[in-house]
């Protein structure tokens, strides 16, 4: 954590979960477990956000809003799926409504276990997407020049 | 007359962490029609009935929803008990009673807490939550986990709770239930709390009863709507009188809920005490269930419905719920109509709604 000099704001989407991990995600970032010491905030504008975390599965109906907020976030960006609905669509996995987990529809980078996923997994998922933004920043940053250099 | 205009709300959006969404349409400041559509969390939860045995349907039960989780359980445990006709210990009605409790006191909580977020009150939120994680712990001590924690089955409970462990709790909720005290004079002394909940949604008796509401939103109108009068679990062992207001506004709501967070404190101290002292705490069920049962229990939203139909074979012919969030839609959309766009946000979290219990 020492080289992290950005401070991601996070965007969670409930899928198709049952609203355990959801309400987990949203203790995690009260004072109990304080994921914002971590820099982060929590936003609900996806404009403004760089770590997307999506709980539950993905069914036909919530397929285009993933899409849509993935697709409204700017340059770079990190998806964790938080929960097990999350990474593979879970006891769910067999419903006919659901497609499986989020990474039929967005690229997920972090899978964080658990039903529901605990505060403590979540918080060390989002260790990790803070690490890997940063990165993928320095990374951008680095594209950005090159290009400046070449002209 | 002003210009009408459609605002739509949601799926996505600040209030909620869940996706609900409601096309407002406004004249003005003011909502004159409101139109939901739901479907974003449908899972067909309903079908695995066909894929799973009776058995491992209590886990899918128990995922309708993390909130009330574990009276999702218990619903459709005793359904299937009923169907095989035994009956359950008398310590394990009792630890299903004390569980479920809980499982309303940390519910309440996160509502009170997301209500205090929605007028303002950022601290109080934390204060709600704070108070919460004191109960979440308490499932982690009696049952391993914090949302969902699966100790029903069919023909009883697979966790016993300690006698160190019961004292545990009754010492956690002392501390709750003073540091209740505190928060219970904010939500209903503050001025500018009153001044955003007094007067703002009011639904009459008549009303309710016409558009079908149930639980503590029923409540507050003055219906008395009480699963639990029912007796399911251990309650017909309980003293319990539900809590009825007449008022009808959102006032009265925080109130009806505020209230039940020191009933179940109440009904907690009150099942501890009067816990029989056996070891039995499940009985063997023995092979597959043959008929159909209507069970309800009353959960943090109000009723929900379970209906279960077998044909003595291991799959269930069908499993059907219906729960409180589902119920309560049509008033509150009967709610939003002539109210300001400004407290459509407030009204909606006032009928606690939880949608992946609604489209499971």
């Amino acid at each position: 954590m020492a080289n992290i000099t950005r401070s991601p704001w996070l965007l969670h989407y409930d899928g198709s979960s049952c609203n355990g991990c959801d309400i987990e995600v949203l203790a995690c970032l009260t004072p109990v477990y304080d994921a914002e010491r971590l820099g982060v905030m929590n936003t609900g504008d996806p404009m403004q956000a760089d770590i997307f975390l999506i709980t539950g599965g993905i069914n036909s109906q919530n397929q285009a809003t993933v899409k849509q907020l993935y697709d409204q976030m700017p340059n770079p960006k990190v998806v964790v799926a938080v929960g097990v609905c999350a990474c593979t669509g879970g006891i769910f996995k067999e419903c006919y409504n659901i497609l499986g987990g989020a990474d039929t529809t967005v690229p997920v980078d972090i899978y964080v276990p658990g039903c529901a996923a605990r505060p403590q997994a979540i918080i060390d998922g989002i260790i990790q997407a803070v690490e890997l933004f940063q990165k993928r920043s320095d990374d951008y940053k680095a594209m950005v020049k090159e290009k400046k250099r070449r002209g | 007359m002003g210009k009408r205009s459609v605002i739509p709300f949601g799926p996505q959006h600040p209030v909620l962490p869940e996706p609900i969404h409601i096309d407002l349409v406004v004249e003005d400041e003011k909502v004159v029609e409101a139109i939901p559509s739901i479907g974003f969390v449908h899972r067909g939860l309903e079908s695995l009935a066909e894929k799973k045995d009776f058995n491992q349907m209590v886990y899918v039960a128990e995922r309708t929803c993390g909130i009330c989780s574990f009276q999702h359980g218990m619903g459709y445990c005793e359904s299937v008990e009923h169907i095989f006709g035994v009956e359950v210990p008398r310590r394990a009605r009792f630890l299903r009673t004390i569980w479920a409790e809980l499982s309303r006191m940390h519910s309440h909580l996160l509502w009170l807490g997301l209500l205090a977020d929605g007028f303002g009150y950022e601290n109080l939120f934390y204060q709600c939550w704070r108070i919460r994680e004191k109960i979440l712990d308490l499932h982690e001590l009696t049952a391993g986990g914090r949302l969902i924690f699966s100790v029903n089955k069919v023909g009883g409970v697979t966790k016993d709770i300690e006698k160190e462990k019961l004292e545990e709790i009754l010492r956690t909720l002392d501390e709750a239930d003073d540091e209740l005290r505190v928060i219970r004079s904010v939500f209903f002394e503050d001025r500018t709390v009153l001044s955003r909940l007094k007067g703002v949604g009011v639904l009459s008796k008549e009303q309710i009863n016409e558009l079908g509401a149930v639980g503590p939103f029923a409540r507050a109108s003055g219906v008395r709507v009480d699963m639990r009068m029912l007796g399911y679990a251990a309650y017909n062992e309980l003293s319990f009188i539900p809590i009825v207001s007449n008022d009808g506004d959102c006032y009265a709501r925080c109130f009806i809920r505020m209230m039940e967070l020191f009933q179940s404190i109440k009904l907690i101290r009150e099942a501890i005490g009067k816990i029989p002292e056996e070891k039995e705490i499940e009985v063997p069920v023995k092979g597959n269930p043959d008929g159909e049962y209507f069970m309800r229990v009353e959960q943090p939203r109000g009723e929900a419905f379970y209906y279960v139909k077998a044909s003595g074979k291991p799959l269930l012919d069908r499993m059907r719920i219906r729960t409180p969030t589902f119920a309560n839609i049509p008033a509150l959309c009967e709610m939003l109509k002539s109210s300001e766009i400004a407290d459509v946000g407030l009204l909606v979290l006032t009928i606690d709604p939880c949608i992946s219990c609604t489209e499971r």
